[in-house]
């Protein structure tokens, strides 16, 4: 029985504009199977996947999916509603549950009849409680999805699919939001569903996850499969070179002389969205030549803490120096004339004005500056000249300076923002998740960068949910857990994810 | 005392119950469009196409009821053409909204003279008579209160509790708030975004035409120039106000009616102080008031005013 | 399956060309309720153009009735450009009107060289404080402008009705609720002998250039577009976003203030209620066909102000009623909205069967 086909992917291809997501991609998926889709940010695992799920109408290839005899039939493509028929259940990286409704109706949505007098959600409530007591995936159902913490929402998200009846589940980027012991908790559950018949397409670019639990591996790079292998056949060497087509050398990092504080938090106290990304007397000192890495699940205080120094949020109490000036006024700007550059986590919201120039973009931090402008008035042509010296400089690649930022690749738009800040001088960096979606040179030009500014004497806080990003490029390393931050014993990988955790600190 | 006697009497409040009778069907309809994540402007223009088109139905021969359904009909027409500019093609929901009350009234208004060119007094027609229930009218206070309304009253009160039914108990409802909140779950589980949205967007606008047919089918039995005025976006200032839930979009009607028609009742009794216009200008000083106080804490559906592209996530 | 897909960049021709289109598809749809109201199409048409062309009063009489439009769809533009939905430029029209005829029906005298100055700066410091409040109330407490500025606009209008029975009153109107006349000195003087065409044109026409070198010259400009285009981005890049939607606020109501001392000082010389047959809401018509541009509101102003006194000619010539007008432009904005679309977005048809052909090219 574990070795018929449930799924087939035949040369599915698809393209943006003049970017390939997809060149001919081929898959197959076994009953009971679980299979790892690996790959770099940008390789095209979602696009694939949205594919499957009928968000994104391929270019060319088809699709087959067995029914419940298990005989294979074609699926319909670009439409969600035949592959929920099909048995096709999704769980996006971004929740798609409406935050106004309760757990059970998220789960029921779409699958009662719309012109139902009312609603007999006996029968319903009954299986999914079934469901949960078989899977061990457990959720208050009649609370509003608003109010849940995130692994609640993940696992609505799976009893979504599983309520209607999924013999594919698609898990995209699953353990991104989870600690590791709630990531290890989700395993388990999905052996447990496997075991049942249910076969899990599984999308990660964390090795270690991959290899631990999955039973296949199939890679991705630019669009295109390049290997598929047996799990208890790999290594990470094998994989890591089949994602990265070759070994990065990583950079060397010169050993500097740590200088003088330059970004110091004393007791400072800032409200978040929530108690737990609140900030409680938090105490931070950044050093000039020193990159400080900032770890922890997204949600746990990063957010508040890069706004505090962004100027966006104003502390309730305590202090924040610059260069050993305290900050008096929280505005972006005079955080900005106090000399701290920020690389925004959201560059695309934040970050530039998409439906203006580059070259206003790369100016507009400092538009008082008497070489942007002369009583008022823009001076164009050294706007145009500074546009054309730093394009070259950080080889910031689009359809010219005078066309919309919007048009130019997620990568070159950090180009922007690093050619933006660093051009600046600035004492302090915050370089808030400056590598995540971006392709495997545009990471290795901001590490790159990050490390000529801080040779320069630069105090750089780096915030990321990518640990090895930061093992690489931090001097030191501090775990942010609900809102509280806590000194990295050392550069290890266990004791890091404890904390974390919140297991211990 | 003279204040405190106003407010206890039963004219007084059955002149509250009829002034909010149009703001029901208005605050309702705009709350069914903007709870699926559409605002729309158009509602003054649809509260001119109601009026005109349910009256001309009726001055044209049709009966009181049949007169309501081509105002409701014509309500849905100018709704669609919204929708299509506001769902499947994401255009501005303001301007388009502001386009369709350009164009309703203009449309209203060219029929009317069109069809009725220069007469000195507005033709009129037999409107709704107050209906007479056994029973309820007798019980005391609430009973005259009702007996002096039409029909049409009735209806408004009969849609807020359908409204609430609808959102409250219906899958339908779920997934009409579900594409208001996140367009993307609905997307996901099956739904059809623009199906429900462009659905939503219709039946809201015909519900905000039977508010202005109510102004020339029961309230007055003529069509005038400018009779809606500012109903419609007082209306939009409510919904707010409501914090998008049908009980409280009736609430806020009728304390807006009842705010009304003590103003109109209080300019009797110390009109010879303050000018007249002081008094007209209050309802609309409310509503800016009402939507202030609740601004900071409205919880706005989170998609409104957001347009969803299909397959571009 | 019809799926929308935005184009890489708009072209320039489109960009031009498309609210050209828009407004001439607008104006043959004007043939459907011309057929309606039972009128000869072909000679309707030549009414309107006669009533355009057909002289040097009639063309003038269009030039008149553009100069207002450029006010109010120059105080749209402004707004708009900031993402700051101003709908209530015919509310700020009024109040520049009241301070106009306020401070100019004879209680000052003065040469005109010292009175036209002093109403056009009290109309536009009227009309800057009518979209005060709406913005203030926007940037303190979150309150949207689109229902307080609508609001406003009944508002106002009572509130004017109001002075015009009391303070404001003309005492020789012959209880006719109508304002004193506008001193000689202080009435915008005519360009043309024997034409009602008066020099708020030439003051509109500075305007909108002056508005076009704001917008894409200055600082102010910049952070204005910023603002409009990201709110988020441009508060993190420093740029004071309430402070600019203020003055994007201010400035939006004191050129529709302007327009109402135009009409008032240039046209009507006394104020009734009946000023403007709805100028802030068609500015709003001018303004998206304009494609918010100023100086695209010149020519779309006079593309609007063609249309109603065509129409009105027309109207008067063969009996249809010039509603007419009214429902041509705005047919012109709904035409102009899809138009715009069209430029933005292709829309891509495909076949929605279960297998797609298999490109083996790999290239498209």
């Amino acid at each position: 029985m574990n070795n018929d086909t449930v799924l087939c992917l035949n040369n599915l291809s698809k393209r943006f504009g003049t970017i390939v997501a997809n060149e001919s991609v081929s898959i197959d998926l076994k009953r009971g199977e679980i299979l790892s889709l690996l790959g770099e940010n940008g390789a095209g695992k979602t696009t694939l996947m949205n594919m499957l799920f009928g968000h994104y109408m391929p270019d060319s290839g088809s699709i087959q999916v067995a029914n419940v005899q298990g005989e294979l039939a074609p699926l319909t493509l670009g439409h969600p509603q035949a592959a929920l028929n099909a048995g096709i259940g999704m769980v996006h990286q971004h929740f798609t549950l409406a935050e106004n409704l309760s757990a059970i109706d998220n789960i029921l949505l779409g699958s009662e009849s719309l012109f139902a007098w009312r609603r007999s959600m006996g029968a319903a409530r009954e299986k999914i409680n079934s469901i949960m007591l078989r899977t061990g995936l457990n959720a208050p159902l009649d609370t509003i999805v608003g109010q849940l913490s995130v692994g609640e929402r993940q696992r609505v998200e799976i009893l979504k699919a599983l309520y209607r009846d999924a013999r594919i589940l698609v898990l995209d980027e699953p353990t991104a939001v989870l600690t590791p012991q709630e990531a290890d908790t989700l395993f388990a559950n999905i052996e447990v569903m496997t075991k049942d018949g249910l076969s899990v397409i599984f999308i990660s670019h964390k090795l270690r996850e991959v290899l631990a639990f999955s039973h296949r591996i199939a890679v991705l790079r630019h669009g295109k499969k390049v290997g598929e292998i047996a799990t208890k056949e790999a290594d990470e060497k094998i994989i890591s070179r089949l994602m990265v087509g070759a070994d990065t050398p990583s950079t060397p990092k010169e050993v500097l002389d740590v200088g003088a504080p330059v970004l110091q938090l004393i007791d400072l106290c800032a409200p978040g969205t929530s108690a737990r990304s609140s900030l409680v007397r938090a105490n931070l000192t950044v050093c000039a030549s020193e990159i400080v890495g900032i770890a922890g699940i997204s949600g746990n205080g990063q957010s508040t803490l890069a706004k505090v120094i962004s100027g966006l949020t104003r502390p309730t109490s305590g202090r924040l120096e610059i260069d050993s000036e305290p900050v008096l006024t929280y505005t972006p700007a005079s955080l900005l004339n106090a000399g701290v550059g920020r690389i925004p986590e959201d560059r695309h919201h934040d970050g530039v004005i998409g439906a203006m120039s580059v070259s206003e973009n790369l100016a507009i931090e400092r538009l008082d500056s008497s070489d942007i402008q002369k009583n008022g008035f823009l001076r164009k042509k050294k706007l145009k000249l500074n546009a054309q010296k730093l394009t070259q400089k950080y080889d910031i690649r689009g359809p010219g300076i005078e066309s919309e930022t919007r048009l130019l690749s997620g990568g070159n738009i950090q180009k922007l923002i690093l050619a933006r800040v660093f051009e600046a001088s600035p004492k302090v960096i915050l370089a808030n998740q400056p590598t995540r979606g971006l392709d495997m040179g545009a990471v290795s030009e901001v590490g790159k960068r990050l490390l000529q500014a801080r040779k320069r004497g630069a105090g750089i806080l780096l915030i990321s949910e990518d640990l090895d990003e930061l093992m690489a490029l931090a001097d030191r390393i501090i775990i942010m857990h609900d809102g509280e931050l806590h000194t990295a014993p050392s550069h290890d990988r266990a004791q890091i994810g404890l904390i974390m955790a919140g297991e211990i600190s | 005392m003279e204040i405190l006697e106003i407010l206890l009497s039963e004219n007084f409040w059955a002149a509250a119950l009829r002034i909010a009778t149009p703001l029901i069907f208005g605050v309702l309809g705009a709350l069914i469009c903007e709870k699926s994540g559409v605002l729309n402007l158009g509602i003054e223009g649809i509260f001119a196409a109601g009026a005109m088109a349910g009256w001309m139905a009726v001055w044209l021969g049709a009966d009181l009821w049949t007169g309501l359904f081509f105002a409701a009909l014509t309500g849905a027409f100018f709704g669609f053409i919204h929708a299509i500019l506001t769902v499947p093609l994401g255009l501005s929901q303001h301007v388009s909204g502001l386009g369709i009350t350009m164009f309703a009234t203009s449309v209203s208004y060219f029929t009317y003279r069109t069809a009725l060119p220069q007469v000195s007094s507005p033709p009129r027609i037999e409107p709704f008579q107050p209906l007479d229930i056994p029973i309820l009218s007798d019980l005391p206070f609430l009973g005259p209160v009702l007996f002096q309304q039409t029909a049409m009253t009735w209806l408004a009160l009969f849609l807020v509790a359908l409204v609430w039914w609808v959102y409250n108990r219906t899958p339908l409802g779920q997934a009409l708030r579900a594409v208001g909140d996140n367009p993307d779950a609905a997307d996901a589980q099956g739904l059809s975004v623009y199906g429900l949205r462009i659905g939503a967007i219709v039946a809201g606008s015909a519900c905000m035409a039977l508010g202005g047919a109510f102004l020339t089918m029961s309230a007055f039995d003529a069509f005038f120039f400018g009779m809606v005025n500012g109903r419609g976006w007082v209306c939009i200032a409510l919904v707010i106000f409501a914090s998008w839930r049908p009980g409280k979009a009736l609430l806020g009607a009728l304390l807006f009616g009842a705010f009304d028609a003590f103003q109109v009742r209080l300019q009797t009794e110390v009109g010879a102080f303050l000018p007249s216009q002081v008094f007209l200008m209050a309802p609309y000083i409310l509503s800016i008031f009402a939507l202030v106080i609740v601004a900071r804490r409205a919880e706005y559906p989170r998609a409104l005013l957001t347009p969803w592209f299909k397959g571009q996530r | 399956m019809i799926r929308i897909e935005p184009r890489e960049a708009p072209s320039r021709l489109l960009t031009i060309g498309i609210p050209v289109l828009s407004a001439m598809l607008a104006l043959l749809l004007a043939a459907i309720p011309l057929t309606f109201a039972g009128a000869n199409i072909g000679e309707a048409y030549q009414q309107m153009a006669k009533g355009i062309f057909g002289s040097m009063f009639a063309f003038t009489e269009m030039l008149t009735r553009a100069t207002p439009l450029i006010f109010t769809g120059l105080a749209a533009t402004l707004a708009f450009r900031a993402k700051l939905w101003n709908i209530g430029a015919e509310g700020q029209l009024y109040l520049g009107a009241m301070a106009a005829v306020a401070v100019s029906t004879g209680w000052i005298s003065g040469p005109p060289i010292l009175l036209i100055p002093m109403i056009l700066i009290a109309g536009a410091l009227a009309g800057a404080l009518g979209m005060a409040g709406p913005a203030y109330l926007k940037t303190r407490f979150g309150a949207d402008e689109v229902v307080t500025t609508l609001l406003l606009n009944f508002i106002i209008l009572i509130f004017i009705q109001m002075m015009l029975e009391g303070p404001l009153k003309d005492p020789m109107g012959m209880g006719w609720p109508q304002s004193s006349p506008v001193v000689d000195n202080a009435l915008l003087p005519q360009i043309l002998p024997r034409m009602r065409l008066h020099y708020g044109l030439v003051i509109a026409l500075v305007a909108a250039v002056i508005a076009h070198i704001m917008l894409s010259k200055t600082v102010w400009g910049l952070k204005l577009r910023a603002v409009g285009e990201n709110a988020a981005a441009a508060l993190h890049a420093g740029i004071g976003v309430k402070r600019t939607l203020m003055s994007a606020a201010l400035i939006s109501g004191a050129i529709a203030g302007l327009a109402g001392v135009s009409e008032v000082a240039g046209l009507r010389g006394y104020l009734t209620t009946d000023l403007s047959p709805g100028y802030g809401y068609t500015g709003i018509v001018v303004a998206m066909l304009a494609g918010l541009s100023p100086l695209g509101v010149i020519v779309a102003a006079l593309f609007i102000a063609s249309v109603f006194v065509g129409a009105d000619s027309m109207s008067r010539a063969m009996g249809v009623s010039s509603y007419l007008a009214d429902l041509v432009v705005a047919m012109a904005l709904i035409c102009v909205l899809v138009g715009g679309f069209m430029a933005r977005f292709t829309i891509k048809i495909t076949p929605s069967n279960n297998t797609l052909p298999t490109n083996d090219t790999g290239v498209a």
